[in-house]
Protein backbone atom coordinates (compact mmCIF):
# COMPACT_ATOMS: atom_id res chain seq x y z
CA UNK A 1 0.00 0.00 0.00
CA UNK A 2 1.10 3.56 -0.62
CA UNK A 3 2.90 5.13 2.28
CA UNK A 4 5.97 6.84 3.68
CA UNK A 5 9.20 5.13 2.58
CA UNK A 6 11.44 7.40 4.67
CA UNK A 7 11.37 10.85 6.23
CA UNK A 8 13.71 13.59 7.40
CA UNK A 9 13.38 16.98 9.08
CA UNK A 10 15.63 20.00 9.35
CA UNK A 11 15.53 22.80 11.93
CA UNK A 12 18.05 25.70 11.95
CA UNK A 13 20.15 26.06 15.08
CA UNK A 14 19.28 29.62 16.10
CA UNK A 15 16.47 30.60 18.48
CA UNK A 16 14.99 33.79 19.82
CA UNK A 17 12.79 33.89 22.90
CA UNK A 18 9.37 35.55 22.81
CA UNK A 19 10.53 37.56 25.84
CA UNK A 20 13.40 39.06 23.84
CA UNK A 21 11.05 40.17 21.04
CA UNK A 22 8.52 41.57 23.55
CA UNK A 23 11.23 43.64 25.25
CA UNK A 24 11.90 45.53 22.00
CA UNK A 25 8.25 46.47 21.52
CA UNK A 26 7.48 47.20 25.17
CA UNK A 27 5.11 44.24 25.32
CA UNK A 28 4.66 41.69 28.10
CA UNK A 29 6.60 38.62 26.96
CA UNK A 30 5.27 36.28 29.63
CA UNK A 31 1.70 37.19 28.79
CA UNK A 32 2.28 36.71 25.06
CA UNK A 33 4.10 33.38 25.55
CA UNK A 34 1.37 32.07 27.80
CA UNK A 35 -1.33 33.24 25.42
CA UNK A 36 0.23 31.65 22.33
CA UNK A 37 1.91 28.74 24.11
CA UNK A 38 5.10 29.61 22.15
CA UNK A 39 8.20 30.38 24.23
CA UNK A 40 10.88 30.52 21.58
CA UNK A 41 11.14 30.14 17.82
CA UNK A 42 13.77 28.99 15.35
CA UNK A 43 15.65 31.53 13.21
CA UNK A 44 17.51 30.64 10.01
CA UNK A 45 21.21 31.35 9.65
CA UNK A 46 22.04 34.14 7.18
CA UNK A 47 22.85 31.59 4.49
CA UNK A 48 19.74 29.47 5.03
CA UNK A 49 16.42 29.78 3.22
CA UNK A 50 13.46 27.52 2.49
CA UNK A 51 15.46 25.87 -0.32
CA UNK A 52 18.49 24.94 1.81
CA UNK A 53 16.12 23.66 4.51
CA UNK A 54 14.29 21.55 1.89
CA UNK A 55 17.59 20.09 0.60
CA UNK A 56 18.89 19.25 4.08
CA UNK A 57 15.55 17.67 5.08
CA UNK A 58 15.51 15.57 1.89
CA UNK A 59 19.11 14.47 2.49
CA UNK A 60 18.22 13.48 6.06
CA UNK A 61 15.39 11.35 4.65
CA UNK A 62 17.74 9.63 2.19
CA UNK A 63 20.38 9.10 4.91
CA UNK A 64 17.86 6.92 6.77
CA UNK A 65 17.09 4.60 3.87
CA UNK A 66 18.91 3.56 0.75
CA UNK A 67 16.60 4.90 -1.97
CA UNK A 68 18.04 5.04 -5.48
CA UNK A 69 17.71 8.75 -6.45
CA UNK A 70 17.13 7.69 -10.06
CA UNK A 71 13.88 6.03 -8.92
CA UNK A 72 12.53 9.38 -7.68
CA UNK A 73 10.04 10.45 -10.33
CA UNK A 74 8.57 13.58 -8.74
CA UNK A 75 9.51 16.32 -6.30
CA UNK A 76 7.08 18.84 -4.83
CA UNK A 77 8.23 21.56 -2.45
CA UNK A 78 5.51 23.42 -0.57
CA UNK A 79 6.46 26.81 0.87
CA UNK A 80 5.28 30.39 1.13
CA UNK A 81 8.88 31.60 1.12
CA UNK A 82 10.34 30.11 -2.05
CA UNK A 83 13.58 32.07 -2.66
CA UNK A 84 12.52 32.98 -6.20
CA UNK A 85 9.13 34.25 -7.39
CA UNK A 86 9.94 32.52 -10.69
CA UNK A 87 12.45 29.63 -10.70
CA UNK A 88 11.50 26.42 -8.95
CA UNK A 89 12.95 25.34 -5.61
CA UNK A 90 12.06 21.73 -6.44
CA UNK A 91 14.60 21.32 -9.28
CA UNK A 92 17.48 22.54 -7.10
CA UNK A 93 16.39 19.98 -4.50
CA UNK A 94 16.33 17.36 -7.28
CA UNK A 95 19.85 18.32 -8.37
CA UNK A 96 21.13 18.30 -4.79
CA UNK A 97 19.84 14.78 -4.09
CA UNK A 98 20.83 13.40 -7.50
CA UNK A 99 17.28 12.79 -8.75
CA UNK A 100 17.51 14.88 -11.95
CA UNK A 101 16.87 14.83 -14.89
CA UNK A 102 14.21 12.12 -15.34
CA UNK A 103 11.59 13.48 -12.95
CA UNK A 104 8.73 15.93 -12.79
CA UNK A 105 8.85 18.80 -10.31
CA UNK A 106 6.86 21.80 -9.17
CA UNK A 107 6.68 24.27 -6.32
CA UNK A 108 3.49 24.41 -4.32
CA UNK A 109 1.91 27.26 -2.46
CA UNK A 110 -1.12 26.99 -0.21
CA UNK A 111 -0.12 29.03 2.83
CA UNK A 112 0.81 26.51 5.55
CA UNK A 113 -0.57 23.35 3.91
CA UNK A 114 1.46 23.21 0.68
CA UNK A 115 3.66 20.43 2.10
CA UNK A 116 0.75 18.08 2.78
CA UNK A 117 -0.70 18.91 -0.66
CA UNK A 118 2.63 17.59 -2.03
CA UNK A 119 2.16 14.32 -0.11
CA UNK A 120 -1.30 13.92 -1.70
CA UNK A 121 0.08 14.58 -5.19
CA UNK A 122 2.85 12.00 -4.70
CA UNK A 123 0.29 9.47 -3.40
CA UNK A 124 -1.75 9.91 -6.58
CA UNK A 125 1.26 9.48 -8.86
CA UNK A 126 2.46 6.41 -6.95
CA UNK A 127 -0.99 4.79 -6.78
CA UNK A 128 -1.56 5.32 -10.50
CA UNK A 129 1.77 3.69 -11.26
CA UNK A 130 3.19 6.80 -12.93
CA UNK A 131 6.22 6.97 -10.62
CA UNK A 132 8.04 4.66 -8.21
CA UNK A 133 8.91 7.27 -5.59
CA UNK A 134 7.86 10.87 -5.07
CA UNK A 135 9.35 13.37 -2.62
CA UNK A 136 7.05 15.81 -0.83
CA UNK A 137 8.59 18.60 1.22
CA UNK A 138 7.13 21.35 3.38
CA UNK A 139 9.68 24.05 4.16
CA UNK A 140 9.54 27.70 5.19
CA UNK A 141 11.47 30.62 6.56
CA UNK A 142 8.35 32.35 7.76
CA UNK A 143 8.06 36.12 7.73
CA UNK A 144 6.33 38.25 10.30
CA UNK A 145 6.46 42.04 10.20
CA UNK A 146 8.35 43.67 13.11
CA UNK A 147 6.04 44.14 16.13
CA UNK A 148 3.20 42.24 14.43
CA UNK A 149 1.73 39.34 16.44
CA UNK A 150 3.21 36.98 13.84
CA UNK A 151 6.74 38.04 14.77
CA UNK A 152 6.50 35.97 17.97
CA UNK A 153 5.85 32.76 16.05
CA UNK A 154 7.13 33.02 12.44
CA UNK A 155 9.90 30.39 12.38
CA UNK A 156 12.07 28.29 10.07
CA UNK A 157 12.12 24.55 9.43
CA UNK A 158 10.87 21.77 7.22
CA UNK A 159 10.56 18.07 6.58
CA UNK A 160 10.65 15.72 3.60
CA UNK A 161 8.80 12.48 2.91
CA UNK A 162 9.59 9.91 0.27
CA UNK A 163 6.27 8.41 -0.85
CA UNK A 164 6.10 4.98 -2.49
CA UNK A 165 4.59 1.49 -2.52
CA UNK A 166 7.41 -0.84 -1.49
CA UNK A 167 7.72 -1.63 2.22
CA UNK A 168 6.58 1.73 3.57
CA UNK A 169 7.47 2.48 7.20
CA UNK A 170 3.97 3.89 7.53
CA UNK A 171 0.98 3.16 5.31
CA UNK A 172 -1.27 6.07 4.42
CA UNK A 173 -4.71 4.46 4.73
CA UNK A 174 -6.56 7.43 3.29
CA UNK A 175 -6.46 11.19 2.79
CA UNK A 176 -9.14 13.82 2.26
CA UNK A 177 -9.38 17.61 2.17
CA UNK A 178 -11.75 20.41 3.08
CA UNK A 179 -11.26 23.70 1.17
CA UNK A 180 -13.11 27.01 0.80
CA UNK A 181 -12.32 30.61 -0.23
CA UNK A 182 -11.68 32.32 3.11
CA UNK A 183 -9.64 35.57 3.39
CA UNK A 184 -7.99 35.03 6.80
CA UNK A 185 -4.33 35.60 5.82
CA UNK A 186 -2.62 36.71 2.63
CA UNK A 187 0.48 38.21 1.08
CA UNK A 188 0.30 40.09 -2.21
CA UNK A 189 3.00 39.62 -4.88
CA UNK A 190 6.10 41.73 -4.08
CA UNK A 191 5.18 42.33 -0.45
CA UNK A 192 7.72 41.29 2.19
CA UNK A 193 5.26 40.51 4.97
CA UNK A 194 1.87 38.83 5.05
CA UNK A 195 -1.28 40.41 6.44
CA UNK A 196 -4.00 38.72 8.39
CA UNK A 197 -7.59 39.22 9.39
CA UNK A 198 -6.80 39.28 13.14
CA UNK A 199 -9.54 37.46 15.06
CA UNK A 200 -10.98 36.28 11.76
CA UNK A 201 -8.13 33.73 11.55
CA UNK A 202 -9.63 31.55 14.29
CA UNK A 203 -13.25 30.42 14.13
CA UNK A 204 -14.27 30.63 10.43
CA UNK A 205 -10.78 29.75 9.22
CA UNK A 206 -8.55 27.40 11.25
CA UNK A 207 -11.19 25.72 13.40
CA UNK A 208 -13.80 25.29 10.67
CA UNK A 209 -11.40 23.73 8.16
CA UNK A 210 -9.38 21.55 10.54
CA UNK A 211 -12.58 20.18 12.06
CA UNK A 212 -14.15 19.82 8.62
CA UNK A 213 -11.31 17.68 7.29
CA UNK A 214 -10.89 15.76 10.56
CA UNK A 215 -14.59 14.80 10.75
CA UNK A 216 -14.60 13.86 7.07
CA UNK A 217 -11.58 11.60 7.64
CA UNK A 218 -13.01 9.84 10.70
CA UNK A 219 -16.40 9.40 8.97
CA UNK A 220 -14.71 7.79 5.98
CA UNK A 221 -12.57 5.48 8.12
CA UNK A 222 -15.30 4.74 10.69
CA UNK A 223 -12.92 5.77 13.46
CA UNK A 224 -13.04 7.90 16.60
CA UNK A 225 -10.25 9.91 18.29
CA UNK A 226 -9.51 7.10 20.78
CA UNK A 227 -8.48 4.82 17.87
CA UNK A 228 -5.31 6.88 17.28
CA UNK A 229 -2.04 6.76 19.20
CA UNK A 230 -0.89 10.16 17.91
CA UNK A 231 -2.52 13.20 16.37
CA UNK A 232 -0.83 16.13 14.64
CA UNK A 233 -2.65 19.37 13.85
CA UNK A 234 -1.36 22.50 12.16
CA UNK A 235 0.31 24.63 14.82
CA UNK A 236 0.46 28.38 14.09
CA UNK A 237 0.87 28.55 17.89
CA UNK A 238 0.32 25.94 20.59
CA UNK A 239 -3.14 27.21 21.56
CA UNK A 240 -5.00 26.47 18.31
CA UNK A 241 -3.96 22.79 17.99
CA UNK A 242 -4.65 22.18 21.69
CA UNK A 243 -8.12 23.70 21.36
CA UNK A 244 -9.05 21.95 18.14
CA UNK A 245 -7.82 18.62 19.53
CA UNK A 246 -10.06 19.08 22.59
CA UNK A 247 -13.04 20.08 20.42
CA UNK A 248 -12.59 16.93 18.33
CA UNK A 249 -12.18 14.70 21.40
CA UNK A 250 -8.42 14.03 21.29
CA UNK A 251 -6.52 13.94 24.59
CA UNK A 252 -3.40 16.07 25.35
CA UNK A 253 -1.23 12.88 25.44
CA UNK A 254 -2.16 12.13 21.82
CA UNK A 255 -0.91 15.49 20.50
CA UNK A 256 2.12 16.02 22.75
CA UNK A 257 4.79 14.30 20.60
CA UNK A 258 3.71 16.07 17.40
CA UNK A 259 3.29 19.50 18.99
CA UNK A 260 6.63 21.25 18.37
CA UNK A 261 5.30 24.85 18.32
CA UNK A 262 6.12 25.72 21.98
CA UNK A 263 9.87 25.33 21.27
CA UNK A 264 9.90 25.86 17.51
CA UNK A 265 7.26 28.45 16.63
CA UNK A 266 5.23 28.24 13.43
CA UNK A 267 7.22 26.85 10.51
CA UNK A 268 4.22 27.37 8.19
CA UNK A 269 4.46 24.71 5.43
CA UNK A 270 6.99 22.91 7.64
CA UNK A 271 4.74 22.75 10.72
CA UNK A 272 2.74 19.55 10.20
CA UNK A 273 5.62 17.83 8.35
CA UNK A 274 8.00 18.51 11.29
CA UNK A 275 5.29 17.37 13.76
CA UNK A 276 4.78 14.15 11.80
CA UNK A 277 8.56 13.59 11.69
CA UNK A 278 8.70 13.98 15.46
CA UNK A 279 6.03 11.27 15.81
CA UNK A 280 7.80 8.95 13.33
CA UNK A 281 10.99 9.41 15.41
CA UNK A 282 9.38 7.43 18.26
CA UNK A 283 6.48 5.50 16.67
CA UNK A 284 6.20 1.71 16.98
CA UNK A 285 4.77 -0.78 14.47
CA UNK A 286 0.97 -0.73 14.65
CA UNK A 287 0.72 2.84 15.91
CA UNK A 288 -2.05 4.79 14.23
CA UNK A 289 -1.46 8.47 13.44
CA UNK A 290 -4.05 11.14 12.66
CA UNK A 291 -2.83 14.20 10.76
CA UNK A 292 -4.65 17.41 9.79
CA UNK A 293 -2.88 20.37 8.24
CA UNK A 294 -4.26 23.85 7.66
CA UNK A 295 -3.45 26.47 5.08
CA UNK A 296 -4.95 29.94 5.13
CA UNK A 297 -7.12 30.89 2.29
CA UNK A 298 -8.30 28.15 3.33
CA UNK A 299 -7.99 24.40 3.37
CA UNK A 300 -7.12 21.36 5.45
CA UNK A 301 -5.67 18.00 4.41
CA UNK A 302 -6.29 15.01 6.69
CA UNK A 303 -4.39 11.71 6.70
CA UNK A 304 -4.96 8.39 8.45
CA UNK A 305 -1.64 6.57 8.85
CA UNK A 306 -0.59 3.19 10.28
CA UNK A 307 3.05 2.53 11.20
CA UNK A 308 4.41 -0.81 9.90
CA UNK A 309 7.14 -3.25 11.00
CA UNK A 310 9.38 -1.70 8.34
CA UNK A 311 10.03 1.23 10.68
CA UNK A 312 12.23 -1.17 12.69
CA UNK A 313 13.79 -3.13 9.85
CA UNK A 314 13.93 -1.01 6.69
CA UNK A 315 15.24 2.31 7.93
CA UNK A 316 17.97 3.47 10.27
CA UNK A 317 16.25 6.21 12.24
CA UNK A 318 19.56 7.13 13.92
CA UNK A 319 21.21 7.91 10.57
CA UNK A 320 19.74 11.45 10.74
CA UNK A 321 19.03 13.69 13.74
CA UNK A 322 15.63 13.37 15.42
CA UNK A 323 13.37 16.42 15.78
CA UNK A 324 13.99 16.32 19.54
CA UNK A 325 17.77 16.41 18.97
CA UNK A 326 17.44 19.40 16.63
CA UNK A 327 15.09 21.23 19.03
CA UNK A 328 17.68 20.84 21.79
CA UNK A 329 20.68 21.84 19.67
CA UNK A 330 20.27 25.61 19.82
CA UNK A 331 22.01 28.97 20.04
CA UNK A 332 20.06 31.96 21.35
CA UNK A 333 20.14 35.30 19.54
CA UNK A 334 19.30 38.73 20.92
CA UNK A 335 16.98 40.97 18.91
CA UNK A 336 19.81 42.88 17.21
CA UNK A 337 21.46 39.67 15.97
CA UNK A 338 18.03 38.38 14.96
CA UNK A 339 17.32 41.53 12.94
CA UNK A 340 20.63 41.09 11.10
CA UNK A 341 19.87 37.41 10.44
CA UNK A 342 16.45 38.16 9.04
CA UNK A 343 17.68 41.09 6.92
CA UNK A 344 15.54 43.56 8.86
CA UNK A 345 18.36 46.11 9.10
CA UNK A 346 18.34 48.65 6.27
CA UNK A 347 21.83 48.77 4.73
CA UNK A 348 23.43 51.35 2.48
CA UNK A 349 23.50 49.97 -1.04
CA UNK B 1 30.80 34.74 -11.38
CA UNK B 2 28.76 34.64 -14.56
CA UNK B 3 25.53 32.64 -14.65
CA UNK B 4 26.82 30.04 -17.18
CA UNK B 5 30.08 29.60 -15.28
CA UNK B 6 28.51 28.71 -11.97
CA UNK B 7 25.89 26.57 -13.67
CA UNK B 8 28.55 24.37 -15.32
CA UNK B 9 30.16 23.61 -11.94
CA UNK B 10 26.81 23.24 -10.15
CA UNK B 11 26.74 19.45 -9.77
CA UNK B 12 30.19 19.36 -8.19
CA UNK B 13 29.38 22.23 -5.88
CA UNK B 14 26.01 20.83 -4.72
CA UNK B 15 27.08 17.26 -4.18
CA UNK B 16 30.86 17.09 -3.79
CA UNK B 17 31.11 14.92 -6.86
CA UNK B 18 34.72 14.32 -7.78
CA UNK B 19 36.53 11.42 -9.35
CA UNK B 20 38.42 8.34 -8.21
CA UNK B 21 41.22 6.52 -9.98
CA UNK B 22 40.32 2.85 -9.69
CA UNK B 23 43.87 1.83 -10.58
CA UNK B 24 45.65 3.46 -7.63
CA UNK B 25 42.69 4.37 -5.40
CA UNK B 26 43.33 8.13 -5.34
CA UNK B 27 40.36 10.50 -5.01
CA UNK B 28 40.17 13.87 -6.75
CA UNK B 29 38.19 16.99 -5.93
CA UNK B 30 37.72 19.05 -8.01
CA UNK B 31 37.39 16.12 -10.41
CA UNK B 32 40.26 15.18 -12.69
CA UNK B 33 39.79 13.25 -15.88
CA UNK B 34 43.39 12.00 -15.87
CA UNK B 35 45.23 10.43 -12.93
CA UNK B 36 48.67 12.14 -12.71
CA UNK B 37 50.10 9.06 -10.99
CA UNK B 38 48.85 6.38 -13.36
CA UNK B 39 48.62 8.41 -16.57
CA UNK B 40 47.32 6.16 -19.31
CA UNK B 41 46.87 3.17 -16.96
CA UNK B 42 44.48 5.13 -14.72
CA UNK B 43 40.77 4.29 -14.74
CA UNK B 44 38.85 7.41 -13.71
CA UNK B 45 35.24 7.11 -12.43
CA UNK B 46 32.85 9.65 -10.87
CA UNK B 47 32.77 9.54 -7.09
CA UNK B 48 30.40 11.19 -4.59
CA UNK B 49 32.30 12.10 -1.43
CA UNK B 50 30.72 11.25 1.93
CA UNK B 51 31.22 14.86 2.99
CA UNK B 52 32.98 14.16 6.29
CA UNK B 53 36.50 15.15 7.17
CA UNK B 54 38.67 17.39 9.31
CA UNK B 55 40.11 20.90 9.23
CA UNK B 56 43.77 20.96 8.16
CA UNK B 57 44.15 24.71 8.52
CA UNK B 58 41.90 27.76 8.35
CA UNK B 59 41.80 31.51 8.21
CA UNK B 60 39.29 34.04 9.49
CA UNK B 61 37.94 36.49 6.93
CA UNK B 62 37.18 39.83 8.61
CA UNK B 63 36.69 42.06 5.60
CA UNK B 64 35.04 40.82 2.45
CA UNK B 65 33.55 42.10 -0.76
CA UNK B 66 30.00 43.54 -0.69
CA UNK B 67 28.32 40.19 -1.33
CA UNK B 68 29.86 38.56 1.75
CA UNK B 69 30.18 41.64 3.96
CA UNK B 70 27.18 40.84 6.18
CA UNK B 71 28.62 37.42 6.96
CA UNK B 72 31.98 38.58 8.35
CA UNK B 73 33.78 37.36 10.32
CA UNK B 74 33.68 33.92 8.73
CA UNK B 75 36.02 30.98 8.45
CA UNK B 76 37.47 29.50 5.28
CA UNK B 77 39.32 26.23 5.78
CA UNK B 78 41.33 23.61 3.97
CA UNK B 79 39.45 20.43 4.72
CA UNK B 80 40.80 16.94 4.33
CA UNK B 81 37.93 14.66 3.40
CA UNK B 82 37.94 11.15 4.90
CA UNK B 83 38.71 9.78 1.43
CA UNK B 84 42.03 11.65 1.53
CA UNK B 85 41.59 14.58 -0.84
CA UNK B 86 41.67 18.22 0.27
CA UNK B 87 39.49 21.16 -0.66
CA UNK B 88 38.95 24.78 0.40
CA UNK B 89 35.51 25.65 1.72
CA UNK B 90 33.68 27.94 4.16
CA UNK B 91 33.06 26.57 7.66
CA UNK B 92 29.86 27.64 9.43
CA UNK B 93 30.23 28.57 13.08
CA UNK B 94 28.41 30.94 15.40
CA UNK B 95 31.69 31.74 17.19
CA UNK B 96 34.95 31.81 15.21
CA UNK B 97 36.88 31.01 18.42
CA UNK B 98 35.34 27.54 18.40
CA UNK B 99 37.14 26.50 15.22
CA UNK B 100 40.40 24.58 15.59
CA UNK B 101 42.83 22.55 13.48
CA UNK B 102 41.76 18.91 13.47
CA UNK B 103 38.07 19.73 14.08
CA UNK B 104 35.74 17.13 12.56
CA UNK B 105 33.33 18.61 10.03
CA UNK B 106 30.54 17.43 7.73
CA UNK B 107 29.12 18.99 4.58
CA UNK B 108 25.80 20.85 4.50
CA UNK B 109 23.81 22.71 1.86
CA UNK B 110 23.78 26.51 2.13
CA UNK B 111 23.44 29.71 0.19
CA UNK B 112 26.85 30.87 -1.03
CA UNK B 113 25.98 34.28 -2.45
CA UNK B 114 23.21 36.31 -4.03
CA UNK B 115 23.64 38.82 -6.83
CA UNK B 116 21.81 41.78 -5.27
CA UNK B 117 18.04 41.63 -4.78
CA UNK B 118 17.21 40.58 -8.33
CA UNK B 119 20.12 38.43 -9.56
CA UNK B 120 20.82 34.74 -9.32
CA UNK B 121 21.28 33.01 -5.95
CA UNK B 122 24.21 30.61 -5.79
CA UNK B 123 23.88 27.54 -3.57
CA UNK B 124 26.50 25.01 -2.62
CA UNK B 125 28.41 23.10 -0.01
CA UNK B 126 29.74 24.49 3.25
CA UNK B 127 31.04 22.59 6.23
CA UNK B 128 29.79 22.52 9.81
CA UNK B 129 31.04 20.86 12.99
CA UNK B 130 30.17 17.12 12.91
ZN1 LIG C 1 45.73 6.49 -10.43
Amino acid sequence: MVGIITYGAYIPQFRIKADEIAKVWGANGTEISNGLGVFEKSVPDMDEDSLTIAVNAARNALARRDVNPADIGAIYVGSESHPYAVKPTSVTVGEAIGATPVMTAADYEFACKAGTAGIQTCMGLVKSGMIKYGVAIGSDVAQGAPSDALEYTAAAGGAAFVIGNDDPIAEINDTCSYSTDTPDFWRREGQAYPRHGGRFSGEPAYFKHVQGAAHLMMDRMGTKPADYDYAIFHQPNAKFPRNVAAMLGFKPEQIKQGLCAPRLGNTYSGAVPVGLSSVLDVAKPGDRIFVTSYGSGSGSDAFDITVTDAILTKIDRKAAPSVETMLNDKIYLDYAQYAKHKGKIVMQK
Amino acid sequence: MSVPRFWRKQTNRYNLIGTKCETCGTYYFPPRSLCPKCRREGKIVDYKFKGTGKIVTFSVVRTASDKFDLQTPFVVAIIELDEGTRLTAPVICSDINEVYIGMRVKSTFRKISADGDSGIIVYGTKFIRE
